[in-house]
């Protein structure tokens, strides 16, 4: 057979640009996870969770419904991180590892699409799909929020609040995909998401303050403290965070505790900073994965 | 219009100190069906994933239509069809949905989806099922839609890795038929299969690789009489019964004929020299002998003695 050098002719078809096609896979993804189980089943989970906040809420009614600042401090800066650790394990879990575990990735890969653009598509979907449960978690607390307190104004707090909430969605999601894209099984990219987030973080956190005595700005869930910070009495708006050193007496000994409490600016750049290197270290490994 | 086109140059490819694949070096161009054979092992899925950049190549490259895979991977893999292993498509998706998402991503006009989805549904038999969910099929199902999804595009390439594995009979015979009339359309078709008969039936040339090496490339008619020391073999089939169930030594003493055997009592396979005229006389002969011959179609053996020969001959 003869070797025919060829010069490269202009694909007969337009292939969409990458941004156009991010699009179209957001899109695409979107509808599989809305049409999917575990949509239903989350869905369930945050009704659960809201139905449980409400039945507290209308027990303890004295201790907590006092002003609507308190209220929506306690249950929803109290709260929400369920709903965004549960939605960003639940949908970006398997973002990356159920290609090529479900081998759906053969039917993607074999397009004409860059790696990155999947990648970013998927983020996108899994994004808007946990942000639609911590939605519907906010319309519960709204409605509790309405029962109480009538028509009385919204405490701005609480718009800041969903702002912090909704980057911390995304910086957790950065690490879910970041561990999907580690491994080629799904369930590892769930548990440890789900260990990391709901409890291997604060963990870390206590021990850093408490032993180490040190600041734990590295650690993104004090960063999220933030998100309930926002509705303290004096709010530290800086990059820094705040020492408290208070001492009691327990007996005859004097236990003198530290604390630290993030500035909401300080929350803002370390859930950046985790996303953006979350994110893009999961894009690198997804690039440089194989589909053996 | 530049003829479609594969190049390989120099692929290797190892997984630690194992080497899939080896300093391959092939250009295919034209339309044509060139099966990609091999034992299992041999290198064959390897090559095929890294003609679609799913795995990166240690050594080399390739290209598709001129396009380096490796470093234009969206311009290479445009105008090129793919299937490779059993993909699984999300399982929420129906056919009609799956298809619009890849005729979405590849550019296909939005006039021209709805016809041409329906068009490659109905060439692989699914028009029927194009709204249930893609979940609940069988994987013959699935394997059909795989394939409706690399040619919903109307690629001059297709990139065909095993595309009757893991089917039924029925399944791998519909297949084979599809493939064949893909034919008939102006495309290069590459598709890597270990099943001989399925390559003898639908391609026009054949490459064999073995531990990651090509043994050769060229078309089934050079390859079988090259390796066969000119000799050529026929299967023909018979209207009624061999008398006592023996082959008339007459055939064996025909000009030309070095072996006679039968398959069954109603198919004979015939060894015999002299190439196409050849095999002319000794069907005029046969049907001379009035033993009630209705056909003669090319041996399956003969590739399958090549293939066996040389694969022995590499391990």
């Amino acid at each position: 057979m003869t070797a025919t050098v060829l010069s490269p002719e202009t694909p007969r078809l337009h292939v969409p640009v990458s941004s156009e096609q991010v699009l179209k896979l957001t899109r695409y993804q979107l509808r599989e996870y809305l049409r999917s189980r575990r949509f239903v089943a989350l869905l369930a989970i945050v009704l659960a969770v809201g139905a449980i906040l409400t039945a507290i809420v209308a027990h303890f009614r004295g201790g907590i419904v006092t002003t609507n600042l308190a209220f929506y401090g306690s249950l929803w800066g109290g709260g929400v991180a369920i709903p965004i650790v549960l939605s960003a394990v639940f949908f970006g879990g398997d973002a990356i590892a159920g290609e090529f575990q479900n081998k759906t990735g053969y039917f993607l890969m074999g397009l004409p699409v860059r790696r990155a653009t999947v990648y970013v598509g998927k983020f996108i979907a899994a994004y808007l799909a946990s942000a639609a449960m911590v939605l519907l978690f906010l319309a519960i607390l709204l409605a509790n929020g309405a029962y109480y307190f009538g028509s009385a104004a919204l405490p701005w707090q609480l718009a800041l609040s969903l702002l912090l909430s909704l980057l911390y969605l995304a910086a957790v999601l950065g690490a879910t995909f970041l561990f999907s894209s580690l491994f080629k099984t799904s369930a590892y990219g769930f548990v440890l998401t789900a260990i990391l987030f709901l409890f291997g973080f604060s963990l870390l956190q206590d021990v850093l303050v408490d032993l180490a005595k040190v600041e734990p700005w590295m650690i993104i869930s004090y960063a999220s403290s933030t998100i309930g910070g926002v509705f303290g009495s004096n709010i530290n708006w800086g990059l820094f965070g705040v020492k408290t050193v208070s001492t009691m007496m327990v007996g005859r000994i004097s236990v003198t505790t530290v604390s630290w409490t993030a500035g909401i600016g300080e929350g803002i750049v370390i859930m950046i900073a985790y996303l953006v290197i979350t994110a893009l270290a999961g894009l690198v490994l997804f690039e440089r994965e194989e589909f053996n | 219009m530049a003829p479609p086109s594969i190049e390989t140059t120099d692929l290797t490819k190892t997984f630690g100190s194992f080497t899939a694949l080896e300093s391959l070096s092939l250009s295919i161009s034209g339309t044509k069906c060139v099966g990609f054979l091999g034992p299992n092992g041999a290198g064959k899925t390897t090559t095929l994933k890294l003609l679609t950049d799913m795995i990166f190549p240690t050594r080399g490259g390739c290209s598709i239509n001129g396009y380096s895979v490796q470093t234009d991977r969206k311009k290479a893999l445009a105008d090129a069809g793919v299937l490779i292993e059993t993909p699984e498509i999300y399982p929420s998706l129906t056919p009609n949905e799956a298809l619009e998402m890849v005729a979405d991503l590849r550019g296909v006009p939005p006039a021209e989806r709805r016809p041409r989805i329906r068009t490659v549904l109905s060439e692989v038999k699914m028009l029927d099922w194009a709204d249930q969910k893609v979940g609940r099929m069988s994987k013959g199902m699935k394997q059909r839609i795989n394939i409706a999804a690399a040619l919903v595009h109307d690629p001059a390439v297709l990139l065909l890795d095993e595309p009757s594995t893991g089917l039924d009979p029925r399944g791998m015979a519909e297949v084979r038929s599809i493939v064949r009339d893909l034919k008939k359309s102006q495309r290069l078709i590459f598709m890597s299969s270990h099943i001989l008969s399925e390559v003898t039936d639908v391609c026009d040339e054949v490459a064999l690789v073995n531990h990651g090496k090509l043994l050769f490339y060229d078309t089934l008619e050079n390859v079988t009489s090259r390796f066969s020391d000119g000799h050529s073999s026929v299967d023909v089939s018979l209207a009624r019964p061999l008398d006592g169930g023996v082959v008339p030594p007459s055939i064996a003493a025909l000009p030309g004929v070095l072996s006679v055997n039968a398959l069954d009592t109603k198919r004979l396979r015939i060894r015999f020299s002299g190439g196409a005229a050849g095999q002319e006389k000794l069907l005029e002969t046969l049907v001379g002998l009035k033993i009630g011959v209705i056909g003669m179609a090319d041996s399956e053996s003969a590739l399958e003695e090549v293939y066996l020969s040389q694969i022995s001959r590499g391990d």
